[in-house]
Parts: structure tokens; sequence; C-alpha cells
């Protein structure tokens, strides 16, 4: 390989100033990234001061006005609501993107992907109207009180559903095509070849779409906060409401002060942590063998 | 064996596929156009001519392989035990259990060693481990594969050389004990040392099955090759215009054009 980052190329005036603007972006990006990393830090040190870390975890409630401040049930809230939609959305965005691309006809394919991909420009709000007058009285129905962990799992599932799916079908549709000619050569049948050959040769492709899609089911909060019910309370039942992290900033940020104030920049922390951890797992998924 | 009474009788179980008036058009693009040739059984025969002339697209009618890119149409026979392949009717997985094909490229699939001769076992012959264990080593042995890999047969495929990459493919091929192995210029994306590896080991295969093989390289075809079919551009497709005996082609060609490019003046 060529390198493009050595002096090979004999650097012309042009080629200076392309340099420095790139430069002067990607340090305006970091620094953004590190002004809002440090704002949350700064923002959250009086109360992890004044309290400690441990108390957010072992405090017997959230109720800030009282200085307690358990914010486990919505970690957990948060986790439940992100591994149920995976475990709706990941199989069926994966078994969906390998249907298009090597069982469907081609129209439906078509078709398929344009609505996969309609359904990711859809306003999260728009998801959150839906699931309220559609799903929540539907589960209302059977459990009360309907706003619940399980309408938050279906509509966030819905809401991944297109991240899985459409990288998914890029890691398919990036396989180089002497696999298919191999296998054909050989008269492979097309389930061999598809679980014997491209899924495994896909794993790490598959992985990075799940870990994305985790990565926005963690962060969602409009959607989540008008069908979940929000009551910080770690859910019993998958009909029991529950609070995100998430929701938790945007319900209180508007009155809470002090300490309170503090203990949600600590919400937003945490998310951060979380965040940051799926990705570093993505990029060693993207970075994973592809050899069985 | 029968001792042939007629011509007819010997020129049938001496050639294993005849092909007729063979064309085939991509999207009404004449990629060649009304070949005619037989090709012997047990010997090799390869393909040569310029680059675009039809040679790759030829060898993946024999298999159809073809069948695999929209819009290819193929017309005119290919006669092979008796059945005309070139029908759609054709039992393809069967046809390509027969004829085997190695690419330009070698295409280990990404999985270890072993796996890759194991996936067409397991679908075509048997189930049976300690048979596929068997057969996995002596064809690793008649690639002269073995005692480079036996250690680390569950090791990725993809980390082996160039040239082992291709004797594993052909091993891969092999396993399915072809009547007929295509070979898209097999050497032609390796150094020069594996090359001349896999030449040696395509003279040794003659034993195993018919090969056909398509070559840019001339001395290589005339070294190896037993027949020898010169494709050519004429009216904007690919045409056969010379067939016959290497030895023939390479010393006393008819066509001038033939002598032309044997001389290494056109193509
Ligand atoms: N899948 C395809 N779709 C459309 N046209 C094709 C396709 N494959 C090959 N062709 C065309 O058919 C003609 C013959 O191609 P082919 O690959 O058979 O030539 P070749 O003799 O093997 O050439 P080379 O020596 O470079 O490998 C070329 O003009 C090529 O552009
Ligand atoms: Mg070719």
């Amino acid at each position: 390989m060529i390198l493009s980052n050595g002096n090979i190329l004999s650097p012309s005036t042009h080629d200076r100033f392309l340099t420095g603007i790139l430069w002067c972006f990607s340090l305006l990006a970091s620094l953004i990234l590190g002004l809002i990393l440090f704002f949350l830090v700064y923002n959250s040190l009086p109360v992890l001061w004044d309290i400690g870390i441990s108390k957010f975890f072992l405090d017997s409630s959230w109720h800030p006005s009282e200085a307690l401040f358990n914010l486990t049930p919505m970690l957990v809230g948060s986790l439940l609501i992100m591994l149920g939609a995976i475990l709706l959305a990941a199989p069926l965005g994966i078994v969906s993107a390998i249907f298009c691309r090597f069982y469907a006809p081609k129209v439906i394919a078509v078709f398929y992907q344009s609505l996969i991909e309609l359904l990711s420009g859809i306003p999260s709000v728009v998801y959150g109207f839906w699931g309220l007058v559609t799903l929540v009285p539907l589960i209302q129905k059977v459990n009360p009180p309907g706003t619940s962990l399980l309408a938050g799992i279906i509509v966030l599932a819905l809401m991944i559903l297109p991240t899985v799916s459409l990288i998914a079908d890029a890691t398919f549709a990036n396989l180089p095509k002497e696999y298919f000619q191999g296998a054909a050569g050989l008269s492979l049948s097309r389930f061999t070849l598809l679980t014997q050959i491209i899924l495994p040769a896909s794993k790490s492709g598959l992985l990075t779409s799940v870990i994305l899609a985790a990565g926005r089911a963690i962060g969602e909060t409009m959607a989540i906060l008008m069908i979940c019910g929000n009551i910080a309370q770690i859910p019993d039942s998958l009909f029991s409401p529950v609070r995100t992290l998430t929701a938790n900033i945007a319900l209180e940020m508007a009155y809470a002060m002090g300490n309170h104030r503090s203990a949600l920049f600590v919400s937003g922390l945490l998310l951060m942590v979380i965040i940051f951890a799926l990705v570093s797992l993505a990029h060693r998924a993207g970075k994973g063998s592809v050899y069985a | 064996m029968n001792i042939p009474t007629t011509i007819e009788a010997l020129d049938l179980s001496s050639t294993i596929i005849q092909v007729e008036n063979l064309s085939l058009h991509y999207n009404r693009k004449p990629a060649f156009a009304e070949v005619s040739l037989p090709i012997y059984r047990d010997q090799i025969t390869s393909l040569i001519g310029p680059s675009g002339c039809g040679k790759t697209s030829f060898l993946m009618c024999l298999n159809r392989l073809v069948d695999l890119v929209p819009l290819a149409k193929m017309s005119g026979q290919i006669r092979f035990n008796a059945e005309d392949i070139a029908q759609k009717k054709v039992n393809v997985v069967a046809l390509r259990r027969k004829i085997g094909m190695i690419f330009q490229r070698p295409n280990p699939f990404p999985l270890s060693i072993k796996k890759n001769l194991e996936l067409p076992l397991k679908e075509h012959r048997t189930k049976n481990k300690a048979e596929i264990e068997e057969i996995i080593q002596t064809t690793l042995e008649a690639v002269g594969l073995w005692k480079e890999v036996k250690d680390r047969l569950r090791h990725s495929a993809l980390l082996l050389s160039g040239g082992q990459q291709q004797r594993l493919c052909i091993a891969r091929a092999l396993v399915l004990e072809p009547e007929l192995l295509l070979m898209d210029e097999p050497c032609s994306a390796l150094d020069p040392l594996s090359s001349a590896t896999v030449e040696e080991l395509i003279q040794q295969l003659k034993e195993k099955c018919s090969l056909l093989i398509v070559t840019h390289n001339l001395a290589q075809a005339r070294r190896i090759a037993d027949y020898t079919a010169l494709f050519w551009f004429a009216e904007q497709t690919g045409k056969l215009i010379e067939y016959g005996p290497s030895a023939e082609i390479f010393n006393q060609p008819k066509n001038q054009i033939t002598e032309a490019y044997i001389r290494g003046e056109r193509g």
C-alpha cells in the first residue's frame, strides 16, 4: 500500500493549505468533544465532592429534594430497554438484510430497502406519539398501566432496526464476490454459503451494527419519555413503568438546583461512560478477526 | 476399456466435451461467437489469446457459472456425457460437481484450511469424520500441501502464501473428484516460484482429470498443453481461429495470425 500521510508527494501550496484546513477542522471537532466532557465533569464535581460516588448507587431512592440520589433504577431502566430493543432488533435487522440480499426478488428488496431508509428518517417524537396512541393502549388492555418497559422496548426496537439492517446490508454488500463464485463453482447450497461462509465472514460487521444500534438506543430520549411512564424504580416486570437516565435529565433539568442539578450531570456522565464503552467495543469488533 | 470400432466411437471415448457453435452475449454485446471444439479426455488443453477475447467467458459457459451473470445469454451446444449442458433445464449443481473451476486470483474462503476442504465434502460426498480426514489428507498430499500445512489445518487459509492458497483451491476442487477442471490463468497472480510449483502440479493432475487451462503465458502453454486453442478478435467478437495439438500450433501454425501471435508480434 502507498502511504498517504508520508511526504512521498512534493507538497504544493494547495496541498499545505488543504492540510491546514483539515487540521483546523479536526482540532475543532475534538475541542468541542473535549469541552462537552469538561462541562459534564465540571458540573458533576460539586455533588461528587459533597456526597461521593457510592451514594449514587447505594441511596435508598431517587429523591433529590431529600438528598437521596440513587441512580440505579435509571441505570437499570436504560440498560434493560437497550438490551430488550437489541434482542428484538438485532435478529430482525440481520435476518431482513440477509433476506433482501440473498433471497428476495429484486423489486421486493429495493422496496424494503427504501422502507428501512424511510424508517430511519422518522423523528423520534413521531415514534413516541405513535407508541402513545397505539401501543400503550394495547398494552394497557393486557396489563395496565400501559406506559411501560415493554412499550419502550418495542418502540426503541423499531427505531434502531434501520441502523442494524443498513449496516448489516452494507457488510454483506462489501463481501468479495470471489466467495460467491467459489461457492457456486463447488455448487454449495445457498444455505451452506450463508451459514458457513457469509455469516462467519461478516461477524465483525454485524457486531458493529448491533453495538452502534445499542449506542443509539441508550441515548434515545423523546420517544422513551412519552411511553415509559418515567417512575424512578427498578421495574419488576415488562409491564412496569421505568425511567431512563436520559429521561431523568430531560424531566428534571428545568427546575433542578444545587446538588440536584449537579446529580443530573452525573446521569449524563454515566451515559457518556456507557457510550464510550460501546464505542470502544465497536472499535474492537471492527478490528476483530474474520476467520472462523 | 472398450476397443473403439468406429471413428465415431473413438471420438466419443476420447473427448470429454464437444462444443458446437457456442456463442455468448452479455446484454446483447457479443463476448465470443460460434466456437466449436472438442476437449480431449485426460489431456491438458490450453486456451490462449489476447485480453478480452472471451476466454474466461468461455470457461464459465462450460460449468454454467455464466448463469450468475444477469443478462448473459448463451446459445449453441455443449455435449458432456451424452447430455447437452447448454440447455436451461440442466442440473447445474450436479454439473459443477463434475466440472470444477479454479480462478485467476486464489479464492479460499475466509475459514480454516480444513474447513475449506470440509465444506464441499460434507455437502456432496460424505459426513463421516474419519473418511473426511482421510480424503483431506490424500488430497492435500496430491497438491503437495500436506507437509506444509499438516500442523496448522485449523489456521486461517488466508494466512497461506498466494501459491499455497491456489493449491488449496485446487485441492478444494479435487475433493469432489471432478472429471474436468477449468483453470482461469491459475498462475498469473503468483510469483515465479509458486507459479512453477503450481504448473508442476497441473501436469500431475492429468492423471486424475481432464484439464482446460487459460493462460497468457505462451511458454507455459507450450510446456504443459497437449492441445492448444487460440481465441482472437474478429468482427468485434472473440472467435476460435486455430485449434490442434500444441506441437502443431507452436511449430507449424496454419494461420498467419497464430504465427505472428506465438512469435510475440501480435496480441
Ligand atoms: N460480467 C460481464 N458483463 C458484461 N460484459 C462482460 C462481463 N464479463 C466479461 N465481459 C466482456 O466480455 C468480453 C470477454 O471478456 P473475458 O473476461 O471473457 O475475456 P478474457 O479473454 O478472459 O480476457 P483476459 O485475458 O483479460 O482475462 C470483454 O469484452 C468483457 O468486457
Ligand atoms: Mg480472463
